[in-house]
């Protein structure tokens, strides 16, 4: 485990949570290979084909986002991400109607990895895409599939910068909160 | 969806809670408790003469035990309503209350002849205790939960289950200072009942209310 993994985390964390965007998606970037390897074992574990794995990898990191405010600054971060992430797998289980117990006292050995790997395509966003008012969909998809900054998508869009940040958050805070609904 | 195609959306959107969960669970305890206190005013209103008995050991003890334990379920489901969070020096502190209850109702035990202890625990009003400690618990549970909707709690149904805990504690507070039965046989059988209750639909809440 690498020690400085943590503090580079933490540092990013924190400066996301106070409005720096590229920290943001840079720690984002870093998590999403660590939680998919953490997501496959969780499966392996419990004898559940993988196909999924992205599904869960996605609702992670939208309820990390959702669910920044509630790390401490001063706690450890790693701990707090890779609880998340139990959540989610053990939430995915569930609803196969699969229950287990997943330690995650062994993430440390997840630290380590940092392959690169193509970005992977995951069903969870598109599956809920569709629920979301038109107005936050064509937002998320601006800024999400063509790239667009939050600028961008307000012309496009014939809209204000305000009202595009604000159909952002409230997209993906309802497609975090689809993840939740579904038993 | 790729998922870096995610990750640009989530980056873009720098909205991020501001309030802390102790702040959220505050402002959704207070309206619930001046709801309560709205019920109880005109609904019972305290014993008479309240103040001037209320040094008596045993109405002292029925108030300020459930405040003891209110004081303690809040910082308890802070710790529940969050991912890492501690629960167990508050579980600890808790059980340390527990004891106190059982020493309190052994104490009454000694203290009071044999033939009374029936009448003691029976009491003058357990159905109206039962009945209005989760009344007086109601609104506040809600506050609670609506605060902890913002966090994101590793056990819902246990998070609930501590809000619960909490609101019923300030309910039987509440009606403490209104009861006339004073004997702790009477306040840890029925207070504890009524408690039980609203953690009970606490729990049940949760487990669906705080799910994320």
């Amino acid at each position: 485990m690498r020690v400085d993994q943590e503090s580079e985390w933490s540092s990013l964390l924190r400066a996301a949570n106070a409005g720096d965007g590229s920290a943001y998606q840079r720690l984002l970037k870093q998590l999403a290979p660590v939680l998919r390897s953490f997501v496959r074992r969780g499966l392996a574990r419990a004898s559940v084909p993988d196909a999924d794995a992205e599904d869960i990898v996605q609702e992670t990191l939208l309820a990390i986002h959702i669910k920044r405010h509630t790390w401490i600054e001063t706690a450890p971060v790693a701990p707090w991400i890779f609880t998340i992430a139990r959540h989610k797998i053990i939430d995915a289980l569930r609803r196969r109607g699969r229950r287990i117990h997943l330690p995650i006292d062994d993430y440390a050995e997840f630290l380590a990895e940092e392959a690169e790997e193509p970005s992977m395509i995951g069903a969870f966003v598109d599956r809920h895409i569709d629920s979301l008012p038109s107005v936050q969909r064509k937002v998320v998809e601006a800024i999400a599939v063509s790239g667009a900054s939050i600028g961008e998508a307000a012309e496009r869009l014939a809209m204000s910068r305000g009202a595009v940040r604000v159909a952002l958050h409230r997209g993906l805070a309802a497609l975090a909160a689809r993840a939740a609904s579904k038993t | 969806m790729k998922t870096d195609d995610l990750i640009r959306a989530l980056a873009a959107d720098p909205e991020v809670e501001k309030t802390p969960l102790s702040r959220a669970l505050l402002y959704g305890l207070v309206p619930g408790i001046l709801v309560s206190l709205l019920l109880y005013g005109p609904l019972i209103g305290p014993r008479p003469q309240l103040l001037a008995v209320i040094t008596e050991p045993r109405i002292l003890f029925k108030i300020l035990y459930p405040l003891a334990v209110f004081a303690c379920a809040g910082p308890l489901a802070l710790q529940l309503a969050r991912p890492t969070g501690n629960a167990r020096p508050l579980v600890a502190i808790l059980g340390v209350l527990l004891l106190v209850l059982i020493g309190a109702v052994i104490i009454e035990l000694f203290v009071l002849p044999r033939d009374l202890w029936r009448v003691r625990l029976i009491g003058h009003n357990a159905l109206v205790c039962m009945v209005l400690i989760p009344s007086f618990s109601a609104a506040p549970l809600v506050g609670a939960l609506i605060a902890l909707h913002r966090g994101a709690p590793d056990n819902p149904g246990l998070a609930g289950a501590a809000a619960g805990l909490l609101a019923g504690a300030f309910g039987a507070a509440l009606y403490a200072t209104h009861c006339p039965d004073d004997s702790p046989l009477f306040v840890a059988t029925w207070y504890g009942l009524a408690v039980l209750v609203v953690m009970a639909v606490g729990a049940l809440a949760g487990s669906r209310f705080l799910r994320w």
